[in-house]
């Protein structure tokens, strides 16, 4: 039971980051970013890659893999940065699913759907406590890490001017922010994030497949940031949290409804999971941690409303 | 064959899927203009209408073509439901909450039919037509027949959009929300008949994809590349523009057969998203943006 709540408390780590890098672009900025599976795959198999075929070192591989998340992001969101956000959905969207089509079909690359193996991680994969404990310890610190930037990041004039950028582009455009610069970088931020969730997945599990980027996953962070709370980084690691604890609780269902077969089990699953995120956007868009509207410093002149 | 009567082969073959591929980018890019966001719904929709067709054909035996206008109106219902469950409480949530709740309704909506059907595929039970053989080119009967079914539905909506007074109301709506409602159009009933429209559209297209080959829940996910792609191609709530962008992608997509190995077809839709959008963003018959 305890190797169970460690694993399950290393996936919640890898959803934290995906979801922190979601709040960043989406929660912060309002870019939406409908093909995280996409980047979290392209991180996860660039370090498989580099540490099962050149032998890299694990590290460097993180490191490449957050270069790739962050090349992609900037490289999609090029074309689009001009446009409405609606764009942004279109392309991201359909960037996972070519992400997906050519994880599966270039064999000589990627095994295609019979996924990489033999992954090596951080430090010796021993059974029991001595490998899954470290790994928590390193996954809780880099969640905290990336938990610590994000909040400074928010709180800073940069993040001020993101947040400006979600609130009204015009206005911080005329406010002579270099708007489209600002969107291109926080993206690529965020996709490199999920970049390194990716790559930490597959260091940790030793093996990837094309199935684990399937577009569910994008839901499910969008639903862990949905009900965690967007716009802030405490939000969007309780959400992974809890998305984890509805996912694995969601395995009991099989015993309380027999008589259906493991498909329709799994499409029962996923129909709850689009019902629970639906009626959470429309009666809590906030979440339970909704973002705190910054407190003004100066105490606000008449008329000021 | 030589290269150029296999380009003119490859171009009819895109001619003949690009008619069918305008019917979900008409869909698409009518709820863009009037609803004001991108409703990815549609996957889920045509693959409901696919369903719809398969249960009356294969299991009670009707003829296809009593079926495909069947199949329309249960995808618009379906989708008239959803909008009056979801998208009617919520008109003036941003674009981008909607366009992501949209995702979920196609979620529910393919597992729904998972739920039912499973994840089989399952073929339509159509008589079987030999292909016409016209100067060397092979044309499949049934890609021709579908290929007509598409284009009559595509005539009666623009007659319905051109000339009627409701399209006019329509079209109105698309320009200018508030103003046509000003002007005493019940613009509430105008989104949910988009909505019928196209949501129809796209349930009527599932069943003439399912035609030529077979269907299963994924059906509207996997041609959902190339529906975005037709209606950015011909400029984003652009109705001619989608006819036109599908024919684009169509062709584009058997064309790209020559040089590229057929599983990266929707690549092709893929990268004239991303061409279109840089250079010429307001797409091939788009005014706005």
């Amino acid at each position: 039971m305890d190797q169970y709540l460690i694993a399950m408390g290393t996936f919640a780590c890898i959803y934290g980051l995906m979801t922190i890098s979601l709040n960043l672009s989406w929660g912060i900025t309002g870019m939406v970013n409908l093909g995280i599976a996409g980047f979290f795959g392209i991180g996860a198999y660039t370090s498989a890659l580099l540490t099962t075929g050149l032998h890299w070192p694990v590290a460097l591989g993180i490191v490449a893999a957050m270069v790739a998340g962050a090349v992609a992001g900037a490289g999609l969101t090029f074309a689009t940065l001009r446009l409405r956000d609606d764009y942004l959905a279109i392309v991201t969207l359909g960037f996972a699913e070519i992400v997906r089509l050519v994880i599966m079909n270039e064999l000589w690359l990627t095994n295609g759907s019979d996924g990489i193996s033999g992954i090596p991680a951080p430090f010796p994969r021993t059974y029991g406590y001595a490998f899954a404990l470290p790994f928590l310890g390193l996954m809780l610190m880099v969640l905290g890490v990336c938990y610590l930037l994000s909040t400074r990041l928010l709180h800073s004039p940069y993040g001020r001017v993101l947040r400006a950028i979600r609130d009204d582009n015009e206005v911080t455009a005329v406010a002579g922010k270099d708007v489209v610069r600002f969107k291109l970088k926080t993206f690529a931020l965020s996709t490199a994030i999920a970049g390194a969730a990716g790559a930490l997945y597959g260091h940790y599990t030793s093996f990837i497949a094309p199935d684990v980027f399937a577009p569910l996953l994008t839901i499910y962070i969008f639903l862990a940031l949905t009900i965690g709370g967007t716009g802030n980084a405490r939000g969007a690691v309780l959400g992974a949290f809890i998305l984890i604890a509805i996912l694995e609780s969601s395995r009991f269902f099989p015993h309380l409804m027999p008589g259906f077969s493991a498909v329709q089990h799994a499409a029962l699953r996923e129909m709850l999971v689009a019902v629970v995120f639906v009626v959470c956007l429309m009666f809590r868009p906030d979440g339970l941690l909704p973002e705190r509207r910054v407190k003004r410093t100066e105490t606000p002149r008449a008329g000021d409303a | 064959m030589d290269i150029l009567s296999q380009l003119v082969q490859l171009v009819i073959n895109g001619l003949l899927s690009g008619a069918v591929l305008a019917m979900p980018a008409i869909g698409f890019t009518l709820m863009f203009a009037v609803l004001g966001f991108p409703n990815f719904g549609i996957s889920g929709h045509l693959a409901v209408g696919a369903f719809a067709g398969w249960v009356l054909n294969a299991v009670y035996g009707w003829s296809i073509w009593l079926v495909i206008p069947c199949g329309f109106v249960a995808a618009g219902l379906v989708g008239v439901a959803t909008d009056a469950l979801v998208f009617r409480r919520m008109r003036t949530a941003a674009p981008i909450t909607l366009a992501i709740i949209s995702v979920a309704v196609t979620l529910f909506l393919e597992n729904a039919l998972r739920f039912g059907f499973g994840n089989t595929l399952r073929t339509y039970t159509v008589p079987l037509t030999r292909d016409w053989q016209v100067g060397g080119f092979r044309i499949g009967t049934q890609q021709v027949e579908t290929a007509a079914w598409s284009l009559c539905v595509m005539a009666v909506l623009f007659c319905v959009l051109r000339y009627t007074q409701l399209g006019r109301a329509l079209r109105a709506t698309a320009d200018n929300r508030a103003l046509a409602g000003v002007k005493g159009i019940d613009t509430q009933g105008i989104a949910r008949l988009v909505v019928f429209i196209g949501m129809g559209l796209a349930g009527a297209s599932g069943i003439l994809l399912g035609i030529d080959t077979s269907i299963d829940p994924l059906i509207g996910f996997r041609i959902m590349l190339a529906v975005f792609a037709a209606a950015v191609v011909g400029g984003l709530g652009s109705v001619p523009g989608a006819v036109l962008g599908a024919f684009v992608i169509g062709i584009a997509e058997e064309v790209s057969q020559i040089v590229l190995p057929a599983v990266y077809k929707s690549a092709v839709g893929f990268v004239l998203i991303l061409l279109f959008l840089t250079f010429r963003p307001s797409g091939l018959l788009g005014e706005r943006r």
